[in-house]
């Protein structure tokens, strides 16, 4: 590859641009073999297939200046691959800076002495998605393609269809078509092109995989942008530590699909450290997933560092990818860190998720009841310290998986409009 | 056994740009092997140094995921399709 000048700032034609149209980003580098390449909207190492990854030559950053930042991930600009001009980037949805709630009650009905929930369902589109949207959106505009796609489960589909429209690009978003009905709708009300495929999530993935060859104006924002797009999630972890009063919690638990963002939220934490932002403390990761679809925790439980593909079958759809190329990172960390990734069937999901609904008042999509279920197994299994300060992370909004409880919760009690009737039922 | 081949765009410089080629094999092995010898060089770039496919590279004979078949050792049907696909996460 050629060498990188960080001086040129004019901006190149084509799929490639100059370093410093992406702000501190200075190259994509190769997770697996560390080949260098220009940041351009490529995924995968010509040497060795290996996924790549964005590098930085960051400047100091201090508090008081992320501090002064707008309320959203445009906070942490300083360390995302963006333009270093705020005019240059799209005008988004502006997602992040979601609540970390303290939940008390949950804790206490779990024995944990402090827990806290990042709540994502907070983003303008309901999920975390709207994060790494966001930042391959900017990334997609800098480099001058027409129109955003993605192969997603749902979350990613609203996100994509929601901030192109936003910022006037087209999108074009391909999705299983059995998905559940309100991500469907969700997604075809921004009005984009929405293909609902006969097929598997990780069938979707592979079409795009596919058609992402021979469209080079075409960013898709999960495959060709990749890179890019996976940095977005890092802002999750940025925001744990901000609010937590710049300091890093002693366990996660973080839902796993394709095993992105669990390892940006490691990433982000051991930056901030780095950076001198937070103490680097020592903290555990822990994954979830749910059993239908648990490669990762399987191979975790085999002691195994490849993750072998699965067929999924279950409820939680926004994780049900059954081939995750990013789970032997995810494995990394949670044995680095010292941390676990477990699974529970669908009935505990489905737990999981009133759990937390009526000890904490918030409703979690199937991803959610995922993690809050793993949270208790893990706790069961004295695998996760129930003293120790654990944040989990709920990834969207329940609204969008209704269908997941839809036979489990419903009227109290059906009555007549008068109040012997209202008397009758116990009330 | 004539077989057509979905080239990635990361491998084209080896087949002088040709997103599809037809080589001979009756299994995904001897197809690997007959890509190589037309297009020296490629063999190495989908195969690790013990002649395994590559972590990072999904194959598919039409439909199918090669691990959920036989690997390397899956039949390549005559007027099958083999598509080579860089691994990417998705989520």
């Amino acid at each position: 590859m050629p060498a990188l000048d960080a001086t040129d700032v004019a901006p190149t034609p084509g799929r490639g641009a100059s370093p410093r149209r992406f702000g501190s980003a200075t190259a994509l580098v190769c997770r697996e073999c560390g080949a260098t390449y220009d940041l351009s909207a490529r995924y995968a190492c010509e040497e060795c297939f290996g996924p790549l990854e964005v590098a930085y030559d960051h400047p100091p950053v201090r508090r008081a200046d992320i501090e002064a930042g707008p309320p959203s991930l445009w906070r942490y600009a300083d360390l995302l691959p963006v333009p270093p001009d705020p005019a240059d980037r799209p005008t988004d949805l502006a997602p992040g800076w979601t609540r970390l709630h303290r939940a008390d009650r949950l804790a206490a009905e779990l024995g944990m002495r402090r827990l806290w929930v990042k709540d994502d369902s907070g983003n303008p589109t309901h999920s975390f998605k709207d994060r790494v949207v966001a930042v391959a959106l900017t990334a997609a505009r800098t480099l001058g393609l027409s129109t955003v796609a993605c192969a997603s489960t749902g979350n990613l589909a609203n996100a994509v269809a929601a901030a192109a429209a936003r910022a006037g690009l087209r999108s074009v978003v391909l999705v299983p078509a059995d998905l559940e009905a309100g991500k469907i709708v969700s997604t075809a009300a921004y009005g984009g092109t929405l293909v609902a495929v006969e097929g598997s999530y990780d069938d979707v993935n592979r079409l795009c995989s596919e058609v992402a060859f021979d469209r080079a104006d075409w960013g898709f924002v999960n495959v060709t942008l990749r890179p890019f797009y996976a940095e977005g999630s890092k802002t999750v972890g940025y925001e744990v530590a901000e609010q937590l009063g710049w300091r890093l919690p002693d366990q996660v638990v973080v839902p796993v699909a394709s095993g992105s963002l669990l390892t940006k939220v490691d990433k982000a934490w051991r930056e901030l450290g780095s950076a001198g932002l937070v103490e680097p403390t020592p903290y555990r990761v822990f994954g979830a997933q749910a059993t239908g679809c648990a490669p990762v925790s399987r191979a975790f439980a085999a002691g195994l560092d490849v993750v072998a593909p699965v067929r999924p079958a279950t409820i939680a759809k926004s994780l049900a990818i059954g081939n995750p190329a990013d789970g032997p990172y995810a494995l990394d960390v949670a044995r680095r860190t010292g941390g676990a990734v477990g699974d529970v069937p669908d009935e505990e999901i489905v737990e999981g998720i009133r759990l937390l609904a009526r000890t904490e008042g918030i409703f979690a999509e199937t991803a959610g009841g995922v993690t809050v279920a793993v949270l208790r197994r893990l706790l069961e299994s004295g695998q996760l310290d129930p003293d120790a300060e654990t944040v989990v992370l709920n990834t969207g909004d329940g609204l969008k998986t209704l269908d997941a409880v839809v036979d489990v919760v419903g009227p109290t009690a059906t009555i007549r409009p008068s109040y012997e009737s209202f008397q009758e039922v116990g009330l | 056994m004539s077989v057509t081949v979905r080239v990635p765009t990361i491998l084209r410089t080896y087949t002088k740009g040709a997103a599809e080629v037809t080589v001979e094999g009756a299994t995904l092995a001897d197809v690997v092997a007959g890509l190589d010898a037309t297009y020296p060089g490629i063999g190495a770039r989908v195969l690790d140094d013990e002649g395994r496919l590559r972590r990072f590279v999904n194959v598919y004979v039409d439909d199918e995921d090669v691990r959920f078949a036989d690997g390397l050792g899956t039949p390549t049907p005559a007027g099958s399709t083999v598509s080579v696909i860089p691994a990417v996460a998705g989520g």
